[in-house]
């Protein structure tokens, strides 16, 4: 296997609006985790986090299992043993990690995610929409945000969130 | 519109596909008569009341769901998911 020089999915300098910043990460590892039948409590114990309830994050240290949909969580942060009863696929590669923060974040986000993000705290994820990307949102806490989309869609995430963070700076500007 | 997906809680119509008449879920016999297959593939009622359709959370858990709802009160009756919820067996 030749040795591949990792290229960030953007390479755009931090953005920010309204007091409100967005940021391309740094390339996550991430794997998807589906237990097979009757195995989460066992894929749980293997990871030493428990699986997640739907809307929800387990952490422990930097290794973080977030929900992403239907008997599927993603492993952040650590890599996964092998042997797990589970499907197990890197996903490293197809998705860009965007932050945002910031005092206006949620109201950013709820021009483009189907979701009222008021009050959100830290433990909580979505696998929801960014517009019409596939989107899954992790709740930092004080407003901070990660952004998981598919990496073929980052400028058009980007793009789409740029945007919305303008507006939100351009009313702020009139109610002033 | 809302739909109360079993696995996500409330979401919004955007993140679902709808598929059509539940009947889908009611396949017939392989050696069933030709007019059972002819009412799975092609006869649809079209009620002014309760009726029962597919949904996908498409961008969502990925859960097939039937909705039951009323076409004249638009009210939504119930969702359940297909597979059940054997799914999910997670920690809060
Ligand atoms: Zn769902």
């Amino acid at each position: 296997m030749p040795d591949l020089i990792a290229k960030s999915a953007l390479g755009l300098p931090p953005l920010t609006h309204a007091g409100t910043t967005l940021m391309e990460s740094a390339l996550p590892q991430i794997t998807a985790i589906a237990p097979f039948p009757g195995q989460t409590g066992a894929v749980g114990d293997a990871l030493g986090l428990a699986f997640p309830a739907p809307n929800r994050v387990t952490e422990a240290g930097d290794a973080r299992l977030v929900w992403a949909g239907r008997d599927l969580a993603f492993l952040i942060g650590a890599a996964a043993p092998d042997g797990l009863p589970a499907s197990v696929t890197d996903q490293s590669d197809g998705w860009v990690a965007l932050t945002l923060s910031g005092a206006r974040a949620v109201d950013v986000l709820a021009r483009l995610v189907p979701l009222d993000l008021r009050g959100v705290q830290r433990g909580q994820a979505f696998r929801t929409a960014l517009n019409h990307l596939p989107l899954v949102l992790m709740a930092e806490g004080e407003g901070a945000f990660t952004l998981l989309t598919f990496r073929s869609m980052a400028r058009t995430a980007w793009h789409e969130i740029s945007d919305a963070m303008e507006k939100v700076a351009a009313r702020t500007a009139l109610v002033q | 519109m809302r739909l109360t997906c079993p696995l996500c809680g409330p979401r919004d119509r955007r993140e679902f596909y709808y598929s059509g008449d539940a009947v889908l879920l009611a396949r017939p016999a392989t050696d069933a008569p030709p007019g059972a297959w002819d009412d799975y593939l092609h006869n649809r009622d079209n009620p002014a009341g309760v009726t029962q359709d597919l949904w996908y959370h498409e961008q969502g858990c990925c859960s097939w769901l039937k909705v039951t709802r009323n076409t004249v009160t638009h009210e939504i009756l119930s969702v359940e998911s297909v597979a059940g919820t054997s799914t999910a067996g997670g920690a809060a």
